[in-house]
């Protein structure tokens, strides 16, 4: 029985254009440097999974970096997750070619849920993530937002994830802007709503800032973590070190 | 040794071949034209996609017959990934259409549970059963597939031709996570998404045939 290893930490890499970039509560973004470099020094660390969002795409309309996700795919020797500015079914058709074993979906699929079954069909659900971000409003109230943040939705997490899987989600990405790049741990009481009503993986992301979140995290239910600042840099506001400290 | 990893629309081939370069086999192709898989010393089936989809495009391959006739005839080493590995067996849950049927086992749906979730996807054991094959000790490689084999099917006998086997449990289903019979070798596995272990799995295999 090895059922530990089956729990994965999953370092999240943020592009802006062909830049590594970090971000606070989806607000202020911090430069790191070069993506490749990044992943060079995961696959020497054995991370057991990597995702790249690209939170650019969405919001300035610059589309896909295929040469970069090429050269990335091409490097990296575990499975890769990618996300940003995926609207149509050709281009995750071109991300599987290119070597990512996962699409990650979020703004786009909002409006078109056609376009989650549609990938899941041809390519398994296995191969479908759908990240949603969700923000607390002025009563306590959590809503999905779209477009990096940009955009309020009158969804609710709950519902939306419900949704995502009926179409053919085969994960969800459940990220917290309220949490993201605080280092004060997951959102702990959404990962708990979320696992009950859905019979996929769920991955918390936004907040990670020591091993103990993790742990907590799998305690109450999530089945991965991902986490972006917790594995760039040293410490809450410390410098950058590229770690796999799981 | 050359290498040809089989091109026929599906699978993570550029993974494999960039893996195998890491680990100092340059003399690698991807391809699926008559002409160059008879070439091969070494075939790599990659897949990841549906059974039906992937068992029609292997046989409609230009080079498909001449596969047919290096493994079975010839015995040139075949090695099957994930969907590869399924579809080397008879035929599975996922589809209608009959696999190769090289291999003598049949696949099925994985049940979902709250506590199993389909796919079964991330890291995971695959059990050592004899250690003169295929893989040298207990080790973790990344999987990711909704179907699978089960343990039960056939015999493992330890006859020098037989069938043999290697398991892996996922939340009390013990399926067969590495087969071979003679020159028939599949991985239910990514070794080319397996970082470290990966490059150890291709460098044992590769190595024994060089």
């Amino acid at each position: 029985m090895h059922s530990e290893s089956l729990k994965r930490h999953i370092p999240v890499l943020l592009l802006d254009g062909v830049k590594l970039v970090k971000t606070i509560r989806f607000g202020k973004n911090i430069y790191l440097g070069d993506p490749i470099n990044a992943v060079k020094i995961f696959n020497d660390k054995g991370a057991d999974e990597l995702i790249i969002l690209d939170i650019n795409s969405s919001k300035h309309k610059k589309g896909i970096q295929w040469n970069l996700l090429q050269d990335i795919a091409s490097e990296a020797f575990m499975p890769l997750s990618y996300g940003g500015g995926i609207s149509e079914f050709s281009q995750a058709k071109k991300l599987f070619s290119i070597g990512f074993e996962k699409i990650i979906l979020n703004t786009h699929v909002f409006d078109n849920t056609e376009l989650i079954s549609s990938i899941s069909k041809v390519f398994g659900s296995q191969s479908v993530v759908v990240c949603i971000d969700y923000k607390k409003n002025l009563f306590g109230k959590n809503f999905v937002f779209i477009n990096s943040g940009r955009k309020k939705t009158t969804k609710t997490p709950q519902v939306w994830a419900e949704e995502v899987v009926n179409y053919g989600a085969g994960e969800i990405i459940l990220q917290s802007i309220d949490n993201d790049g605080t280092w004060d741990g997951y959102d702990i009481d959404m990962i708990k709503q979320i696992v009950p009503r859905v019979t996929v993986p769920v991955i918390p992301l936004g907040g990670c800032g020591i091993r103990k979140h993790f742990i907590d995290a799998f305690t109450n239910g999530a089945h991965a973590v991902a986490a972006g600042s917790y594995f760039v840099f040293t410490g809450k506001e410390k410098g950058i070190l590229i770690n796999y400290n799981i | 040794m050359n290498i040809k990893i089989i091109d026929y629309g599906l699978g993570n081939l550029n993974s494999v071949k960039n893996i195998l370069k890491k680990i100092g086999y340059n003399d690698v192709a991807i391809s699926n034209s008559a002409l160059e898989l008879n070439q091969a010393d070494f075939f790599v089936l990659p897949g990841v996609g549906s059974f039906d989809s992937g068992i029609l495009s292997l046989k409609s391959m230009e080079g498909f017959n001449v596969l047919k006739k290096k493994v079975i005839i010839d015995k040139t080493p075949i090695l099957g990934i994930c969907l590869g590995m399924q579809l080397l067996g008879i035929d599975s849950e996922e589809g209608k259409e009959k696999g190769l049927g090289w291999l003598n086992f049949s696949c099925k749906r994985f049940d979902s549970t709250q506590t199993r979730k389909v796919p079964h996807m991330g890291w995971n054991y695959v059990d050592l059963f004899d250690k003169d094959y295929l893989i040298k000790t207990s080790q973790r490689y990344y999987f990711v597939h909704s179907y699978y084999c089960p343990e039960n099917t056939h015999n493992n006998s330890n006859e020098e031709n037989s069938l043999k086997w290697m398991t892996t449990e996922y939340d009390g289903i013990n399926f067969i996570s590495a087969v071979k019979q003679d020159n028939i070798m599949g991985v239910q596995f990514h070794p080319e998404k397996s970082h470290k272990y990966g490059m150890d799995f291709f460098k044992n295999i590769l190595d024994n045939y060089a």
